[in-house]
């Protein structure tokens, strides 16, 4: 196991992987992913029990599925960098024939991709999906997803987390990514979400928290918590709080990174900020 | 000229609860969804012998067709049930993004397709769900004629590695294809041999086309009947070569004339032999209540109509 200094440099690097890869195609969504950078390290170098040499099926493994396919380049970035397929390949994403399409597909076959998603509000249901074939399996590993905080204004999610609790699927992990921002705003603004907690726990869940999403420690304990709680007839949400464009100190706490790409002086400020630790691709 | 039994009226949604219970038996992967109408999938046998994969999601159908995608990661067959409104217009994204593009091995059941479920009315009553599926690129799109075809189809397509859409319908309807029949995804099933006019037919329009080549026969017309089950992938050289044989075309299918079948074997013809054809379809319309025979007259969707049509396609040879 990698100690915290080494996850550290991980995380830095793969925000440096981020911010190259939509600077190089000039389109991207660098705020969301720079957010869960700590969050995907913790997770596939931490937490999961998982199989690099990838098997769509995912028997006798933990599985995490990206609900808010947009920030794709950290999902990408960490794949790469834990042994899913050559780091280099980063170098084409969003590009014409290319496997690292804008939203994460399993159309091009791209290994450690289980599902499309993009289209807001689908991944909880997908992951439902899974968890129940684990069960049917005996497997008893487990599922992992994210959800952007702004996706859970899509209703889907809703039938999804009514199911999930009414059929104690308790072998499921679903985190918020909580930055309070979607493409108009903040979600304050555009479509409040309320209590989300007291949401979650009205429908059932064994609800948690992670105060600093961005605290790759908490992140790490986080999860590891999570995993504790399942397999007690809830399913288990974690509500992490994060900051949008986190580790770029020119792109956090707005929502306007969202979805663009830094021109090569804001490229260069922000990989000063980020300064080269496993090597670039 | 052949004579085609009905052995008895049955619906071809119970077609498919009885492949459904004899999957169960044969396949531990199927496993089965369905979104609150249990009964009128005809799924209770299913689920009362393999209750472990039944899976009751509620009035939720985005979230039905997403587990069902899910499901298939883990090795599992999903059968997913509700009407044909529900199964497709409501659930288009969820359908495009998560099973087509993803490429993942759900099957689609759509019970109550089209104007014959009957008085529910236009709600209900989808017309465009052929056109909806087919145009999703990998999608399978099948629409069987009876009740034995239908328990064929529901059986074979758990064999088919890849995403279906099956449909089928609320009442009864005349059962006249085999017991026990080999049902091969993609292949046009010839019911008559005849030189004057094809007759292209999906769904129980099968049944009615079968009624208007009878019909025509006693005019001195001879008619071809083709019974295409599988609108996709379709069996374009059974049309080409039927076209070339007659020289004019009628499709007969209980959905819109935009989208459908009758679009398909357009053009497949315009591209390879181009051929007079009428359409025996509905006419970018909406449905209305009414008993299932009452709706078919109104709607142009019975023997009646596909005689008519044939006559016409003959004289625009």
């Amino acid at each position: 196991m990698p100690n915290i200094n080494e996850l550290q440099d991980f995380v830095t690097q793969v925000r440096r992987d981020i911010l190259r890869q939509v600077h190089k195609v000039n389109s991207g969504h660098p705020g969301g992913s720079l957010g869960c950078a700590e969050f995907f390290t913790a997770l596939y170098q931490e937490v999961m029990d998982h199989n690099t040499s990838f098997n769509m099926d995912g028997k006798d493994e933990d599985l995490f599925f990206l609900s808010n396919g947009h920030i794709s380049p950290v999902f990408y970035s960490v794949l790469a960098r834990s042994g899913y397929f050559p780091v280099e390949e980063l170098n084409t994403f969003r590009l014409i024939d290319s496997r690292l399409q804008g939203h994460p597909t399993t159309h091009e076959g791209l290994p450690g991709v289980r599902i499309a998603s993009g289209s807001l509000g689908q991944g909880m249901s997908v992951a439902l999906g899974a968890a129940q074939a684990k069960k049917l399996n005996k497997d008893a590993h487990l599922v992992y997803t994210l959800h952007g905080d702004g996706e859970l204004q899509e209703g889907q999610n809703w039938e999804a987390i009514m199911y999930a609790a009414g059929n104690n699927v308790d072998n499921l992990i679903s985190t918020i990514d909580l930055n309070g921002q979607q493409i108009d705003g903040s979600t304050e603004k555009v479509l409040p979400l309320g209590n989300l907690r007291a949401k979650f726990e009205a429908f059932g869940w064994d609800v948690m928290e992670i105060e600093d999403g961005n605290d790759l420690q908490q992140v790490i304990d986080g999860l590891k918590e999570a995993k504790t709680r399942t397999g007690k007839g809830k399913p288990v949400c974690i509500l992490m709080n994060t900051v949008m464009g986190n580790g770029v100190d020119f792109m956090m706490h707005t929502h306007a990174w969202h979805g663009k790409a830094p021109n090569d002086e804001q490229l260069e400020k922000g990989l000063s900020q980020n300064p080269e630790t496993l090597g670039d691709y | 000229m052949k004579e085609y039994i009905n052995k008895g009226s049955k619906d071809t949604r119970s077609g498919f609860g009885d492949g459904l219970t004899e999957l169960g038996q044969s396949n531990e992967n199927v496993v089965a969804l369905c979104a609150d109408l249990t009964g009128s999938l005809k799924m209770d046998d299913f689920k009362a012998n393999h209750p472990e994969r039944f899976f009751q999601v509620g009035i939720a159908e985005a979230n039905m067709i997403g587990m069902a995608a899910g499901m298939t990661i883990g090795g599992k067959i999903p059968f997913t049930g509700t009407f044909a409104n529900f199964s497709t217009g409501r659930v288009y994204d969820q359908i495009r993004q998560s099973v087509a593009y993803s490429g993942k091995n759900v099957k689609i059941c759509a019970s109550h397709a089209g104007v014959t479920l009957g008085e529910d009315g236009a709600t209900h009553q989808i017309l465009e769900d052929i056109g909806l599926m087919k145009m999703l690129p990998g999608m399978t799109v099948i629409n069987t004629c009876d009740y034995n075809q239908t328990k064929a189809a529901t059986k074979a397509i758990a064999d088919y590695d890849g995403p279906v859409y099956l449909r089928f319908g609320r009442p009864k309807v005349a059962n006249f294809t085999e017991d026990n029949q080999d049902f091969q995804i993609g292949k046009a099933v010839h019911l008559y041999e005849g030189s004057d006019v094809t007759i292209i037919a999906t769904g129980h329009l099968v049944w009615e086309a079968i009624q208007a080549a009878v019909e025509l026969n006693e005019k001195g017309i001879s008619a071809e009947v083709i019974n295409i089950h599988t609108i996709k992938p379709l069996d374009e050289e059974a049309v080409i070569a039927s076209a070339k044989k007659t020289g004019c075309v009628v499709t007969a299918e209980e959905h819109n004339f935009l989208g459908g079948l009758g679009e398909s074997v357009a053009r497949t013809l315009a591209s390879h032999h181009p051929t007079p054809q009428e359409f025996v379809a509905t006419d970018d319309c909406f449905g209305e209540s009414g008993t299932p025979a009452q709706l078919m007259e109104k709607y142009g969707l019975n023997a009646a109509a596909i005689v008519k049509a044939a006559e016409k396609a003959i004289k625009r040879k």
